[in-house]
């Protein structure tokens, strides 16, 4: 008899050890830049579940997730690439990769990392599992240079697409064999490009120049007609303004046959046709766009700004392009993430040390959790998207 | 000559990080060295280690004059993304933040 009392005993206590069973889709991280740690965060409750801490230096740090939606791959700007388990809120493994990173992106296939840095400049590949280097890419320009390397995003195949920013050429790395990768050059794109992104379908690659105007543009589709070059009055133009912050491009906007981008040096949204890529309009807002990111649904792009216009955030209809709404979420907005069907956005308040949870439909707010400095905020669905 | 030019170098640091420590009030000052963190450090890292922005590291400074560093705050670097800052930092602000950056304040 008690023998028995204590086997069921033993049985309760291990029920009671086990975790619940959960799925992560409703899951997602923010980075606490100035700590090195990330909450993980629950969609539906507006709410906090754990922290994860010893990250390193987290200043512009992003992150790609496993395609399970288990696992994600943290790019610090000290070279640092961690995978934590957001499920148990750990570290499961860290790896010093460089000196000096930007981000990052995970393969088709999710069996690759590839991190971008920029010093030494160059991409470093992993294995996804166990985050064992696999290769090594230097980015060395004409000059033979090396070169930092910006806007890497994931292609079909085991491939990589990247920009070098000092040596101003795109790069394509294909790691179907992971002993001799081959790699694309298309060289003479335009000066210092300094962000690029990847439409979602993956057709598109842009490169947004900084030292000239327009944008560099690679039809993946026809990579065999090379880069052309779009939009000449995209970029800061003759009457521009300092640029205090560098628009970002990977969050950009694509609303129907519409592509939204943050004008540089100007307070202007631009509105361009997709496939034709010329300018349609543009519609003037509250300070230069560094974020101008649409709903899941393309209904609406939100837009925050660089400093000093920081506190802002404009809503934008993108039929009748025009703002609906300014709002004012908390100080320093740098960062915005619509949940995966839209209906609510986060958005990450520096200086008032809180996310800000805002209903779409009606603009009002309706949660605010405590972060310390908060920046990136990244939700589990970026999973299932090319580029992201 | 050389010594001229080098005793003028460091006069005029020490000219500026007194005339910052005496115009910049202890609250602006505090929202200045948030203001390195955060916003310099977007592109030069929160510590300072460099991005796509050079590196601000003492060491790194150490090769320029104070008003040479305050010439690149106020009036940017032009060619390259560093912006100029002279619509948001006056002279004497600028000033205290490359005097802080060298190492000359705490």
């Amino acid at each position: 008899m008690k023998r028995i009392a204590v086997a069921v005993l033993g049985l309760g206590l291990l029920s009671a050890c086990q975790p619940a069973l959960r799925g992560t889709g409703d899951l997602g991280l923010v980075v606490e830049r100035a700590d090195g740690r990330l909450m993980v965060v629950e969609n539906s409750t507006s709410t906090k579940l754990a922290s994860v801490a010893g990250l390193g230096d987290l200043s512009h740090a992003a992150l790609v997730y496993s395609r399970d939606q288990r696992y994600a791959f943290v790019f610090g700007r000290d070279g640092g690439l961690t995978k934590v388990d957001i499920l148990t809120g750990s570290i499961v493994g860290r790896v010093m990769q460089s000196g000096n990173s930007i981000g990052g992106a995970i393969s088709q296939d999710g069996s690759l990392v590839a991190v971008a840095n920029y010093t030494p400049g160059g991409i470093k590949v992993f294995d996804a599992a166990t985050l064992e280097q696999v290769a090594d890419i230097p980015a060395t320009g004409p000059d033979g240079k090396a070169s930092k390397v910006i806007g890497i995003a994931d292609l079909s195949g085991r491939r990589f697409i990247y920009t070098l920013y000092d040596a101003g050429e795109i790069w394509i790395a294909d790691l179907s064999d992971l002993k001799a990768p081959r790699i694309t050059k298309y060289p003479n794109i335009g000066k210092l490009p300094y962000d690029a992104l990847i439409t979602g379908d993956g057709r598109w690659y842009l490169a947004g120049l900084f030292g000239e105007d327009g944008i560099a543009l690679l039809d993946l589709w026809n990579p065999d007609k090379g880069v052309k070059r779009i939009l000449d009055h995209y970029g800061k133009g003759k009457e521009a303004l300092p640029v205090y912050k560098m628009p970002h491009l990977r969050g950009w906007a694509v609303a129907g046959d519409e592509v939204w981008l943050p004008a540089i040096g100007h307070h202007q949204v631009l509105v361009v046709d997709k496939g034709r890529w010329s300018e349609k309009t543009r519609v003037d807002v509250a300070g230069q766009p560094v974020f101008a990111m649409a709903r899941p649904d393309g209904r609406q792009v939100w837009v925050n700004f660089a400093v000093p216009d920081y506190s802002k955030v404009q809503v934008i209809d993108t039929q009748t392009k025009t703002v609906i709404k300014t709002l004012e979420p908390g100080l320093a907005i740098l960062h915005m993430e619509f949940t995966p069907k839209g209906e609510r956005v986060w958005l990450s308040a520096r200086d008032s040390d809180a996310v800000v949870v805002y209903d779409t439909e009606t603009l009002e707010k309706v949660a605010e959790l405590p972060a310390s400095r908060p920046s990136g905020i990244f939700f589990t669905n970026r999973a299932n998207k090319t580029g992201l | 000559m050389r010594m001229f030019a080098a005793l003028t170098g460091a006069m005029v640091m020490v000219l500026a990080a007194g005339m910052a420590s005496a115009e910049v009030a202890p609250a602006r000052q505090a929202k200045l060295k948030d203001m390195v963190d955060q916003d310099c450090g977007s592109c030069h890292g929160m510590t300072r280690h460099g991005g796509l922005g050079s590196p601000l590291l003492q060491e790194d400074l150490a090769k320029l004059s104070a008003e040479a560093v305050i010439e690149t705050i106020l009036e940017g670097r032009p060619g390259t993304p560093m912006p100029p800052w002279k619509a948001i930092l006056s002279r004497e602000e600028a000033a205290w933040i490359a005097a802080y950056l060298m190492g000359e304040l705490k």
